[in-house]
């Protein structure tokens, strides 16, 4: 396969992945301004979504922070690399800079969402009606990765394909568990409280784990749990610890399909490793903001890694 | 105007069966069935872009529902005439790149070759496989009258369009299954095949395996990227960009997550200018620097050869049929449109005193741009257009303004006569193939003669009907 080919198909998932998370943000962002304020301090929920989007640099500091006006920059905004129209736009770019390496079911999925959010009524949509805006996000995610499912080869296109999915989706669910993070300072004050379980529920309905999360635990929300739900649960599937054991299984079949080795296999399982042997309270006392911090440097630095092994450049 | 579906209120052959079909359906099923191919082909992406005009980059290329047709006597003709055709401007390009027999007989102007900016002298002395130059040539035809065919220009580089007759009969069958069903319509989904079995066939000297082949696009920001990625993906061979490939000792490769891969055949979409800045523009970027010199000693093959624009220079033109004479003793079978050269006093004195009745083009022009149609044109534009010859006689050639044929096309007030040309693609390797069929375009502006997709041209398919 050509290296460009691998390459765009890494950052091809890796965008439609973006687009799904930064709805899954908002949502979290949308449900907690539903809260009585008081419990929060003067932190806005819409600043803390920011925050954890990674794009407040790129904010008018003169824009207010209200959900109208953050919303339409993370969703519309051209100037913003990582808004959801552009992670269409760039995948859409993508998927045409290579269309021979995608089925015409993946092209259809990833053309009609962008024609569809190119429409003017999605504006009025994303303003009166975001969960709905938000749930058509998350449908054209859904579509995108199975029509990936359902029709493409499972050769090395699949793999990178698949490597750019879990690579984003643990920086993406690394930065949802952050949010939590920007809107409770000091985190430790407000532990136990009501709105401090109802903030952690809305985590787990960001991360679509509201069910999951009751199957496995049945109906205790301690923040623990759901932490440990979303980093070391293996078996949910948008936490880091499941995305880690993906990215090592398929730099694995990527090895043994070309019959070759690189670093980057070293460090997967070592990220990996690192998931399985922690546990919450270590976390937790260490501080969950600077166990995220130190995971999202490791999964970027694979990311690269990644890059490296198979010839094509970081992008 | 010959109008190909109906003389003097009598539906011709070919087209009985469809209008009955036509008649039967009524218009709204026919407006639903309209409307049903756009959203199709918005949906496939088949897109097109027009150079230096801006604005969207994947326009639409508008698509006519009702068919070209022709019977297969009439295609037989056009069937000899293109082969012959292909054959002969190969022979030439053989020759003025070897002896240039077909100068020094006194034939073709010097000047018109050696000093023409399409002549390559870096190819000169070189064997391509199989001595062929052209290996896809795209002949674009017009009618005039039921047996009356010219040849309007000859495509001998890289033509495009192949991947709208391919898309184009894919809608048409999805669309109208019936028809097909009751009527002998030859297919063309073979073209692809032929393709590839072409462009195996010319496998360069130092191959000795089954020869990997790309395709070479200048990249997704190209007007015919779709066509590019749409043929690639129909042979099944990789599509690259020069970023891709690289010159390793004297063989080509490209790069690759295994690392490098050797590549043998490279059917390149992009100029002759372009593909190595080592040998020409030292300032292009789409090119693989060095790949000329693995060209030269036999390490890969590029198609067309370097060198092939020169066989379809519109002042070339005018010579092809003394070519065929030339090189293969035949008389040609299809004609050229009579045509006056600015560059003889004559011509030039005859063509400016008559530039409201013809057609005026660049002699290197191409895509329909910088063209002065004359019975369409006003008195302004006209002197404008004089003086740019005045400075430059050499430069233009004029054509009689040609009464095209015409065939019903869907336009806003419903169905009417529209004008249209054809182009056959005729593939040339160890044998001459051609799919039976080709693209017709359509000029969808009532009256004008100007078919060109990026000047409001459309598309058609083109049916030709089988014994």
């Amino acid at each position: 396969m050509l290296s460009r080919t691998a390459d765009n198909l890494f950052w091809l998932s890796r965008y439609v992945e973006r687009a799904e998370n930064m709805a899954r943000l908002m949502e979290m962002g949308y449900r907690m301004a539903l809260m009585p304020a008081a419990a929060t301090g003067n932190r806005s929920e819409w600043e803390s979504v920011l925050s954890a989007s990674g794009c407040a640099a790129g904010y008018d500091p003169d824009a207010p922070l209200r959900q109208e006006e953050v919303a339409n920059f993370l969703i519309f905004n051209r100037d913003n690399p990582s808004s959801i129209i552009n992670c269409f736009e760039y995948a859409r770019a993508n998927a045409r800079a290579m269309r021979t390496a995608i089925t015409a079911e993946m092209w259809e999925a990833l053309n009609n969402a962008l024609m569809e959010l190119r429409r003017p009524s999605m504006h009025n949509l994303a303003k009166n009606e975001l969960p709905e805006f938000i749930d058509w996000v998350k449908k054209q995610g859904a579509l995108f990765r199975g029509a990936t499912d359902s029709t493409i080869l499972r050769n090395d296109g699949y793999d990178f394909i698949r490597l750019g999915t879990f690579i984003e989706r643990a920086d993406n669910t690394a930065r949802l568990l952050d949010v939590k993070y920007y809107v409770l300072l000091p985190e430790t004050s407000m532990v136990g409280d009501g709105v401090d379980n109802y903030q952690w529920t809305t985590v787990l309905r960001a991360a679509s784990s509201l069910r999951a999360f009751h199957w496995v635990y049945r109906d205790d929300y301690s923040p623990h749990r759901i932490a440990h739900f979303l980093i070391l649960n293996p078996f949910s599937p948008r936490s880091l610890a499941h995305c880690a054991e993906q990215i090592t299984q398929h730099l694995e079949r990527l090895a043994r399909h070309y019959g070759q080795r690189h670093s980057v296999h070293r460090q997967a399982v070592e990220m990996y490793s690192l998931l399985t042997q922690s546990d919450m309270d270590e976390i937790f006392s260490t501080g969950l903001h600077e166990f995220l911090n130190d995971f999202q440097g490791r999964n970027r630095i694979l990311s690269l890694a990644i890059a490296d092994a198979y010839h094509f450049g970081g992008q | 105007m010959f109008n190909e579906m109906s003389v003097d209120d009598q539906i011709r052959e070919p087209y009985r069966a469809l209008v009955d079909w036509m008649e039967a359906s009524g218009p709204e099923v026919l407006e639903q069935k309209r409307l049903e191919a756009e959203t199709l082909f918005r949906k496939i992406g088949i897109t097109f872009a027009v150079y230096g005009e801006g604005g969207d980059p994947e326009r639409l290329i508008p698509f006519d529902l009702i068919p070209r047709i022709f019977t297969s006597q009439e295609w037989r003709k056009l069937d000899r005439g293109v082969k012959q055709r292909a054959r002969a401007l190969n022979a030439f390009l053989y020759d003025v790149y070897h002896n240039a027999e077909i100068i020094k007989a006194g034939i073709i102007p010097a000047d018109l070759v050696f000093r023409n900016e399409a002549f390559e002298p870096a190819v000169i002395g070189i064997d391509p496989p199989r001595n062929v130059y052209s290996h896809i040539v795209g002949v674009d035809i017009v009618r005039t009258g039921p047996e009356d065919f010219y040849v309007l220009e000859d495509n001998c580089r890289t033509p495009s369009g192949v991947s709208y007759m391919l898309e184009n009969r894919e809608i048409m069958m999805r669309m109208f299954p019936d028809l097909f069903k009751s009527l002998r319509i030859e297919p063309v989904e073979s073209y692809p095949d032929m393709l590839l079995k072409t462009l195996k066939s010319i496998a360069p000297r130092k191959c000795d395996r089954d020869p990997n082949i790309v395709v070479l696009t200048p990249g997704a920001m190209n007007s015919a990227y779709y066509e590019h990625s749409f043929l690639a993906d129909q042979m099944g061979v990789e599509l690259v960009e020069g970023q891709d490939l690289f010159v390793h000792e004297d063989r080509v490769y490209m790069r690759t997550t295994r690392g490098p891969a050797r590549v043998d055949v490279i059917y390149r979409r992009i100029d002759d200018a372009y593909i190595d800045p080592l040998c020409f523009k030292p300032d292009s970027v789409l090119g693989i620097p060095g790949l000329m010199n693995v060209y030269r000693s036999g390490g890969v093959a590029i198609c067309s050869a370097p060198g092939a624009g020169v066989a379809d220079d519109k002042a070339v033109y005018t010579y092809v049929p003394d070519m065929i004479r030339f090189y293969l003793g035949q008389e040609p079978i299809l004609n050229n449109v009579p045509t006056w050269k600015c560059g003889k006093p004559d011509d030039l004195k005859y063509v400016l005193e008559h530039l409201g009745e013809l057609v005026v083009k660049e002699v290197h022009g191409s895509g329909g741009y910088g063209m002065l149609v004359g019975p369409a044109s006003t008195k302004e534009e006209q002197a404008a257009y004089a003086k740019r010859i005045e400075a430059d006689p050499g430069d233009f050639i004029a054509q009689p303004t040609l009464s095209l044929s015409a065939c019903p096309t869907f336009v806003e007030s419903g169905v009417a006569p529209r004008h249209v040309d054809f182009r056959p693609f005729c593939l040339v390797g160890d044998d001459v193939r051609l799919t039976p069929g080709g693209l017709t375009r359509v000029a969808l502006r009532e009256g004008s003669l100007v078919v060109n997709s990026s000047q409001g041209g459309g598309v058609k398919d083109t049916w030709i009907m089988s014994d």
